[in-house]
């Protein structure tokens, strides 16, 4: 157990507990096709002890009457007790819930899938795409993982055969690939003090007062921005922590090649 | 004719069979089972005259009369404190044994200790049912101020000691840092600068990572060595 | 219609290639992993910690608590929809009590000991996977165990007596009966006996004494792993 006031006074004097710079993030590594058997397409993300895995199932049904030529995905984070002694059991917590619905959010809203390409005929069948993505040790910066995790298994993801009568056979897998465009990711920087960090350890977390996650595009575009903490931002320090993420999400960009 | 079917330090595993024979006896982490002895934990064989014990290399600590550990407060009543020593249940430090001071009737406990000081306590008394009480009355036993607490398996405290302290000794000297190693596994870390905190850290995690091999005292030694110099550079 | 040679060439009393590793959960007090053919299991040990509400606290001992789980997208086709359902509810319980038999809980009494078995990825034989890899983390969490708890499933496919069925294995056409059970080794107790099928009774001798067999081999592969955690940080 790290006390707040002993990562506050590590800040003031400019380094953090492991000794990595404000901006500098651990070692990452992801692992593609992990449950390959069973899921369409899947991936373990590691940041340092920080570990997720995410799969991707799809499925055939009925699109929203609003949408009737595009398909849809839907995102779950589940933070199981098994990744730290502070989840607990049960339903989805409200943190399981936000990162879901953050996610969700870096990835839906840019068009990173081609909704329409998940159209199998208009008004009646479409795609649907379920990533659920699971925390295995929870060592901070979950979101970020969380994000890596579900475009790194959809990527990885393959349609599985479908059959007359709109039967899948998901024994049978395809060599075609999700319609993907777009390669957005999320950076979430956090205020200590009065400093501007990145990929913190849960110490580090519990020490800030404020977070403030940003999804860019490989194009540069912001696609999506969630703010948490009880602390407050100005305009500047929202500027500041838009222009750190837009670095560290083209860093991140390059364990994708 | 009883024989030893490991030698010592040799890690065994829970079923495996360490001595066959009535001449020797199980002690902590065997049992007999016939004219067998078996380890019950995942550990290191030891072995003194004929009683087997079995040196654990993992586990939650298991509170000891006499033990000095770094405890949370966590919670206080009117009288006295709760307090996390990393056992199932917190601890409890009384009024009485916390202070020889006189506390007036209705005064705030948190004046002495506060939700979140971290403190070195020493446990008076162990119930069958779990229940502990601690004392801040003995030498060295006090609320530390600053510094960080790094966790690691209890039963690797001796080996973080060492032999009349000589490895935490080492560590104090070549990182200039002050250290206390709780028997609970806590050890209390504070140094002139953030970079000696992190090599007395790294030190310590080392022991942890590497409590069962041999000549560690000399690698804990060569790794300060070579992380001072590349600081110095 | 015969199962004369298995759909994967393997002899039938032979097991898919297992693979173990201790201590794959840093946060936990002791973790494992547990892999058997397709079949990947992790299991993750938190405790003894304390236990609410006091009713459920046992006076003199821990209390242990197993708690399985099928990621959504572990399932031989379609989604596993997130949360309990009654069949991990009883193979939670099952696993229970495959696993009480091993462990002396007096040390922590009024204490929970948690166990959470996940399996990624799933091809038949997910409970005892399970179980192979909980009795790892309990060992890799220092707790007092009299023996490792060895599990695997035997059974029928058409009418020959197979171990460790995969999932083809127990949807073959012809009908297949699959028969979990998990074993203290050393003494060759069971701690776990389910059976799905039609079966003579001499049919049951045979394959349980070839899954009793199965579980000395996968005890084999349990011991080695723990010990290679610490045979690794030596080097």
């Amino acid at each position: 157990m790290i006390a707040k006031s002993y990562v506050e006074s590590l800040a003031t004097k400019g380094t953090r507990i492991d000794g990595r710079k404000f901006e500098e993030y651990r070692d990452i590594s992801i692992e593609y096709g992990i449950s390959s058997k069973s899921a369409e397409g899947s991936a373990r993300v590691k940041i340092g002890d920080t570990e997720v895995v995410a799969g991707v199932k799809l499925d055939l049904g009925n699109p929203y009457s609003d949408r009737p030529d595009e398909g849809t995905i839907m995102v779950n984070v589940e933070l199981i007790p098994m990744a730290s002694p502070l989840f607990e059991s049960g339903p989805p917590s409200i943190n399981a819930i936000e990162l879901s619905r953050v996610t969700d959010r870096g990835i839906r809203e840019c068009g990173a899938i081609d909704f329409k390409k998940l159209c199998l005929r208009k008004g009646e069948k479409v795609w649907m795409v379920f990533i659920d993505i699971y925390a295995i040790n929870a060592d901070g910066n979950l979101f970020d993982a969380c994000t890596l995790a579900a475009m790194a298994a959809l990527r990885d993801a393959r349609f599985p055969t479908v059959e007359e009568g709109d039967v899948i056979d998901y024994k049978k897998r395809t060599d075609t690939p999700l319609p993907i465009s777009r390669l957005p990711l999320a950076c979430t920087v956090w205020k200590l003090k009065d400093k501007f960090l990145v990929d913190p350890l849960v110490d580090e977390e519990l020490a800030s007062s404020a977070r403030l996650s940003i999804s860019f595009t490989e194009d540069d575009e912001v696609c999506s921005m969630q703010k948490g903490g009880d602390g407050t931002l100005t305009l500047e320090e929202i500027q500041t922590m838009v222009e750190l993420a837009h670095t560290s999400t083209k860093n991140l960009r390059g364990n994708f090649k | 004719m009883s024989k030893l079917l490991f030698e010592k330090k040799q890690v065994v595993v829970p079923g495996d069979i360490i001595a066959e024979g009535m001449d020797y006896l199980p002690g902590k982490g065997a049992f007999r089972e016939g004219d067998k002895v078996i380890s019950s934990r995942l550990g290191l064989m030891g072995v003194k005259g004929s009683i087997i014990n079995i040196i654990p290399l993992s586990g939650k600590y298991q509170p000891n009369r006499g033990d000095t550990v770094i405890g949370y407060v966590r919670d206080m009543s009117y009288s006295s404190w709760f307090v996390n020593v990393g056992c199932a249940y917190d601890a409890s430090l009384s009024m009485r044994d916390a202070t020889s001071d006189f506390i007036e009737r209705g005064a705030s406990l948190s004046n002495y200790f506060a939700v979140g000081d971290i403190i070195m306590t020493s446990i008076t008394n162990v119930t069958n049912e779990g229940n502990m009480d601690l004392t801040m009355k003995g030498p060295g036993l006090r609320k530390m101020i600053g510094g960080k607490v790094v966790e690691i398996t209890p039963a690797k405290v001796p080996r973080a000691i060492g032999k009349q302290g000589s490895m935490i000794s080492m560590i104090k000297e070549k990182t200039g840092c002050t250290l206390f190693a709780g028997q609970n596994g806590r050890v209390w870390i504070k140094g002139p600068t953030p970079e000696a905190e992190r090599l007395a850290t790294d030190a310590i995690m080392l022991i942890e990572e590497k409590s069962h091999v041999q000549g560690l005292t000399e690698k804990v030694k060569l790794f300060l060595e070579a992380r001072s110099k590349e600081i110095k550079k | 219609m015969k199962y004369e040679k298995r759909y994967d060439g393997r002899e039938f009393e032979e097991l898919r290639p297992m693979e173990a590793k201790v201590g794959v959960v840093k946060n936990a007090i002791g973790s494992a992993m547990f892999k058997i053919g397709k079949t990947v299991a992790i299991a993750a040990v938190y405790g003894p910690n304390d236990l609410f509400p006091k009713f459920l606290q046992y006076p003199d001992k821990a209390r242990l608590r197993c708690h399985y789980n099928m990621m959504a997208f572990s399932g031989a086709g379609d989604r596993v929809r997130p949360g309990t359902s009654r069949r991990s509810k009883e193979i939670s319980m099952v696993t229970e009590k495959a696993l009480l038999p091993a462990l002396d809980l007096q040390d922590f009494p009024k204490a929970v000991i948690d166990v959470h078995i996940e399996l990624i990825q799933t091809d038949a034989g997910t409970r005892c996977a399970g179980i192979c890899a909980a009795s790892l983390a309990l060992a890799d969490a220092g707790l007092e165990m009299k023996d490792l708890v060895a599990a695997i499933s035997g059974g029928l496919v058409g009418q020959t007596p197979v171990v460790d069925l995969d999932k083809q294995e127990e949807d073959f056409p012809n009908g297949a009966v699959d028969i979990p059970i998990a074993v203290l080794p050393r003494t060759g107790e069971l701690t776990l006996l389910q059976l799905d099928g039609e079966i003579t009774k001499e049919q049951l001798k045979i394959t349980l004494e070839f899954a009793k067999k199965g579980c000395d081999k996968i005890y084999e592969v349990q011991r080695a792993a723990l010990r290679a955690k610490y045979e690794e940080a030596k080097k």
